[in-house]
């Protein structure tokens, strides 16, 4: 029986031939991440085992940016906590405020996660860098713990969905809206334990900032991880932001995938999920009656790239923030925040009336710089709707592309760009 | 290895935001984070719960983030065992190794109502509900996991391993 592409980089990360679903198996890892609200408690962790050195002082990259700069005592606290730690074990990459970024942006960037790899991640999004062709995965602050101790972690192999993409997208439509479509068709725990591996001729029409929103929400449809296969445009990315050797693997043509669905891009709408779970959604158009926000926020590790911020510039420029909206807008990188204000962008979003923030989490997971109060509304490029997600357990929040959640800004209900007559 | 308690009930898609919100991940304390346990979805919650008692609800069981600092939560407040239809896997690992027992029955979940009398045997995988006077089995876990469990959590087991 054949392997999926998952299945394949983590045989050959188990020392194995072959691996099956369902197979317990341990894992040599490339790379192990945390960040400011995780670490802490890997760090007690590993005070707490015989081991005192870390594994590999390059392959453990520690990123602070959920609740940095600072937001109180308690946070600044475990912060110290972190960089005590990584100058301590001399971990090479520990990025603070002035080189961080939202870690799933930054750790691409940084040219730390290529195809092959096996990585996991103190935070549940980790499954982003799956869009190079690498297997990484979401888990807790005890197995960051062990994994940096021992270099390995244990996993069940999973089985797979195999996603077929054809067609192209229409205007206004992203990887974001890709992504949405999906876990509104199999919900938020369709792929629950399982890979979600996509392929197909419509691939190569999605950018790669595209394929990393994509990958980055594969757990909101329960998944342990989302995959590409690596192609040119991911191999020029990983050439134009990594000195290391990648390795490719491809699915076996006779590999077993649970589920075959196909998506045909060329029929997806700019998409909303509804609160309070991602899987709620409907296409814009659908939306009979007019849902008035009170906040339009563009960022986070789905959608804080440079793509993203180059359409919503292309939306606000020129238009205003509508009276009375706040639209938040958060490079998720100190480079991307660079480049944008080295193509104008900045300038348009402050001219519209947004703001633009420093890297950070902050709103996306109700931790600062954009709570919401009882009642309000937030249009959001973000990735969760849960209650309470970006503050007052009675407020609400609907996902969106950067596309649709800047268009909401300028006419203060949820919109599509086309409504401004682009 | 048993557990024995009054039953919390809850629904599908119980995420990690509304087990112990973000607003409070500014502290890595069990004793602080249980004071907040529940808190989006249950008020009432920890005012209500007793060293033992049991969290049953249905699919997807502690979906969304990966904070650790939820099953921390859930076992800080005193909840002696999950037990779910099914569970999201991160939260699956972190509860595993953490040392917070749960266990994955369809039966058990739509068998059992808030406020049951429930027991169960980690051995066998055997849940009894002692209010209505039935008994459901739990799917026991791979034997690779019961040695951590075994070991009370990830830490001790590998440092038994190096030892």
């Amino acid at each position: 029986m054949g392997m999926t592409m998952t299945q394949k980089i983590l045989a050959a990360h188990a020392g194995l031939d072959h691996v099956e679903a369902g197979q317990l198996i341990e894992a040599e890892l490339d790379l192990v991440l945390g960040n400011d609200i995780t670490s802490p408690v890997a760090i007690h962790e590993m005070e707490k085992m015989t081991v005192d050195t870390v594994f590999h002082k390059d392959k453990i990259a520690l990123v602070m940016d959920h609740f940095i700069p600072n937001k109180d005592i308690k946070s600044a606290e475990h912060c110290k906590c972190v960089r005590e730690f990584a100058c301590r074990h001399q971990i090479t990459n520990y990025f603070d405020v002035g080189e961080m970024g939202i870690e799933h942006a930054l750790l691409p960037e940084k040219g730390l996660t290529v195809a092959g790899d096996v990585i996991i991640g103190a935070d549940s999004h980790t499954c982003t860098y799956g869009a190079l062709g690498a297997f990484s995965t979401g888990v807790g602050s005890t197995d960051m713990a062990a994994g940096m101790a021992t270099g390995k972690a244990w996993f069940k192999v999973p089985s797979a969905i195999k996603f077929n993409i054809i067609g192209k997208p229409k205007k206004w439509v992203s990887g974001k809206d890709v992504i949405l479509h999906i876990i509104g068709m199999i919900g938020v725990d369709g792929a629950l334990y399982k890979s979600m591996e996509f392929v197909g001729e419509g691939i190569k029409n999605l950018t790669m900032d595209d394929r990393f929103t994509i990958a980055n929400m594969a757990i909101e449809a329960g998944g342990k991880n989302g995959i590409f296969p690596v192609d040119d445009l991911a191999v020029a990315y990983m050439q134009e932001h990594s000195s290391r050797s990648y390795q490719i693997y491809e699915a076996d043509p006779d590999a077993v995938y649970d589920e075959e669905y196909t998506i045909d891009l060329s029929t997806l709408e700019p998409t909303v999920a509804f609160p309070h779970l991602p899987e709620n959604t409907k296409t814009v158009s659908e939306i009979k009656e007019d849902v008035a926000v009170d906040q339009a926020v563009i960022g986070s590790c789905t959608n804080g790239r440079i793509e993203d911020l180059r359409i919503a510039a292309a939306i606000l420029k020129g238009r205003k923030v509508k009276k009375g909206i706040r639209c938040i807008v958060i490079p998720a990188t100190q480079s991307i925040y660079l480049q944008a204000m080295e193509e104008g962008l900045l300038k348009i979003f402050i001219e519209a009336g947004a703001v633009v923030s420093t890297p950070t989490c902050g709103p996306c997971l109700g931790g600062y710089m954009g709570i919401l109060a009882a009642g309000e509304r937030c249009i959001s490029t973000t990735n969760r709707n849960f209650v309470g997600r970006m503050g007052h357990v009675d407020s609400e929040v609907y996902l969106s592309s950067p596309a649709v959640a800047a268009a909401s800004a300028v006419t203060g209900k949820i919109s599509v760009p086309e409504e401004l007559g682009l | 290895m048993q557990a024995k308690g009054r039953v919390f009930k809850y629904g599908d898609n119980v995420d990690t935001d509304v087990i112990i919100p973000a607003r409070y991940l500014n502290s890595s304390d069990p004793a602080e984070l249980a004071t907040h346990c529940m808190e989006d979805i249950d008020k009432e919650f920890v005012n209500k719960v007793s060293k033992g008692d049991i969290i049953v609800a249905d699919k997807n069981f502690g979906c969304g983030s990966s904070r650790e600092h939820a099953p921390i939560a859930i076992k800080a407040a005193g909840v002696s065992c999950v037990i779910a239809e099914t569970f999201a896997r991160i939260f699956y690992r972190n509860a595993i190794n953490i040392g917070l027992p749960i266990i994955e029955c369809p039966q058990a979940s739509k068998g059992i109502e808030n406020g049951d009398e429930v027991e169960v045997d980690f051995d066998s995988g055997i849940i009894y509900n002692r209010t209505k006077g039935t008994e459901f089995k739990g799917q026991a876990f791979p034997e690779f996991m019961q040695k951590i469990i075994k070991a009370e959590g990830l830490v001790n087991y590998i440092n038994g391993q190096n030892a």
